[in-house]
C-alpha cells in the first residue's frame, strides 16, 4: 500500500518538482529506500551511504520525529503521512 | 516579600499553575510553569544572565564590552536587559519578519538590531551572526546555541524549581529551540527519576526554510549534540500553527495569557496526556502574550491568524 511522502522545497527538484510523492513500503526504512531508488537524485540527501538517516534530515511519521519512535524500523500504515524536513535552528530563541 | 536590590534578582523562581481543566485525560494532571513572569518577559532571561555571568567569570567581558547574538527575539531581549544593567553594548541579529513588539523591546534596553533575511528564519540569523563575529574579533560572541551556560541555567534553576514544586512529575514538555531548556531540565529530572519522560515540541519549518539552498545548510545546535540530546529526548513532535493558536486561546479561557509557543507546548502536553494512562505533566510557558498582540492571535479569525503565522516568526 503506497503512502504519501511530503518533500521539502530543497529536495523537490530531485523529484521532478513534486511536493508529494506516493511510495510503497511497510516501514520508514523501506519507504525511504524505495524513494531514493525511484529518484536517484535524492540518494545521499536523505540516506547516507551506510543506509542511515542523513544528519540534517528529520523524518516525521504524521507529527512525530521517527528518530524517537523506532527510527527506520518504524512501521507505516496506509493512512499515515510521512514528511521529510531539513534540520533548522528555531524555537523561542 | 523583600525589596530586591536589582531587577536581575527577579530572574527565575517562576510560579506553576494547574491547568488540568484543559487535560484530555482526567487521570493526567497538567501544570504550566509561567516563565513570562521573568522581568524581561521570558524564560530567556535565565540564560541571558547565565551566559553573561559565565563570560564575566571567564574574564571575557571588559567594562563596556560589545556583544553580538543571533536571536528571533527572547534571548535578545533578555540579553539587552542584562547588558543594559551591566553596562555592555549588545547587537542582536534578528530575522526581518519577527513581530514588531520584539524590535521595540530591544530598543527599550538599547540593543542595536541587525536584520537577517526573513526567508532564512533563525538559521539565517545564526549564519549572519557567525560571519559578523568572525569579521569583528573585538565583539564577544556568546552564542546561545553552543554555550554550556545555556542548559546549565536550566539544570541549576528551572529543573530544581520544577522538582521542588511538582515532586511527582512524570513527563516534561517544552519547545525545542536551542534545546537548552530540554537538555538542562531533562537531565536534572532524569537524574532524580530515570522514568521521567522528556517530550520536545517544535513548530513546522514550512516556508521558513525556503531560503535553504541545500540540506548541508541544515543546523543542529552544538549543545544538543555535545550533551547527548538525541539520547535524552523520548519523543519529538511537530505542532502546527493552527493547533498552537487554538491552544493559546484555550489557555486564555483558564486565565493564562501566554505566547503562541506556549500554545504549541500545551498541544504537545495534550497529546502526551492522551497517550498515557495517568501521570503529572509539567509544561513550559516560555513567555506571556504581550509580544503577540499585533498578530491578532486572540481576536482575529482563526484562518486569518493562521495565514499570517506562515509569514511571521511567532516562536
Amino acid at each position: 500500500m503506497p503512502v504519501d511522502v511530503h518533500l521539502p522545497t530543497v529536495l523537490r527538484s530531485q523529484a521532478g518538482g513534486a511536493r508529494t510523492v506516493s511510495v510503497e513500503g511497510a516501514t520508514i526504512g523501506q519507504v525511504l529506500h524505495t524513494l531514493v531508488e525511484t529518484y536517484p537524485g535524492l540518494a545521499g540527501q536523505v540516506l547516507t551511504d551506510e543506509g542511515t538517516l542523513h544528519r540534517f534530515v528529520n523524518v516525521y511519521l504524521n507529527d512525530d520525529d521517527v528518530r524517537y519512535l523506532n527510527s527506520l524500523d518504524t512501521p507505516v500504515g496506509e493512512s499515515d503521512e510521512i514528511s521529510i524536513l531539513p534540520a533548522v535552528a528555531g524555537g523561542a530563541d | 516579600m523583600a525589596i530586591y536590590r536589582s531587577v536581575l534578582d527577579l530572574i527565575g523562581n517562576t510560579p506553576m499553575v494547574d491547568v488540568s481543566a484543559l487535560s484530555p485525560n482526567p487521570d493526567v494532571r497538567i501544570a504550566v510553569k509561567l516563565e513570562g513572569q521573568n522581568p524581561g518577559g521570558s524564560i530567556k532571561d535565565r540564560i541571558a544572565l547565565s551566559i553573561i555571568e559565565a563570560a564575566e567569570k571567564d574574564g571575557l567581558l571588559e567594562p563596556g564590552a560589545e556583544l553580538i547574538e543571533p536571536s528571533s527575539g527572547n534571548t535578545g531581549i533578555g540579553m539587552a536587559l542584562v547588558a543594559r544593567l551591566k553596562g555592555y553594548h549588545l547587537r542582536v541579529v534578528l530575522p526581518a519578519n519577527v513581530s514588531p513588539e520584539r524590535r521595540q523591546l530591544l530598543d527599550v534596553w538599547g540593543a542595536e538590531i541587525i536584520e537577517s533575511p526573513g526567508s532564512e528564519g533563525s538559521n539565517g540569523a545564526v549564519r549572519l551572526a557567525r560571519t559578523l563575529a568572525a569579521e569583528h574579533p573585538e565583539w564577544v560572541f556568546l552564542y546561545q546555541y553552543a554555550n554550556p551556560a545555556n542548559p546549565r541555567a536550566h539544570y541549576e534553576g528551572t529543573g530544581p524549581e520544577i522538582l521542588r514544586d511538582c515532586p511527582d512529575v512524570t513527563h516534561f514538555v517544552a519547545g525545542l529551540g536551542t534545546s537548552g531548556t530540554l537538555l538542562g531540565v531533562g537531565r536534572y529530572l532524569k537524574e532524580h527519576n530515570p522514568d521521567v519522560q522528556v517530550w520536545a515540541v517544535e513548530p513546522p519549518t514550512g516556508e521558513m526554510v525556503d531560503g535553504l539552498r541545500n540540506l548541508d545548510d541544515g543546523y543542529i545546535p552544538p549543545i544538543f549534540e555535545e550533551q547527548g540530546g538525541a539520547e535524552l529526548l523520548d519523543r519529538k513532535t511537530i505542532v502546527k500553527p493552527r493547533q498552537s493558536i487554538e491552544w493559546t486561546r484555550r489557555l486564555a479561557e483558564v486565565g493564562i495569557f501566554a505566547g503562541i509557543s506556549t500554545g504549541a507546548a500545551m498541544a504537545g502536553a495534550a497529546k502526551c496526556a492522551e497517550t498515557i494512562e495517568r501521570g503529572s505533566i509539567v509544561v513550559i510557558s516560555p513567555d506571556g502574550g504581550w509580544k503577540y498582540l499585533s498578530t491578532g492571535a486572540w481576536t482575529d479569525d482563526l484562518d486569518v491568524v493562521e495565514a499570517r503565522a506562515r509569514a511571521t516568526i511567532y516562536f
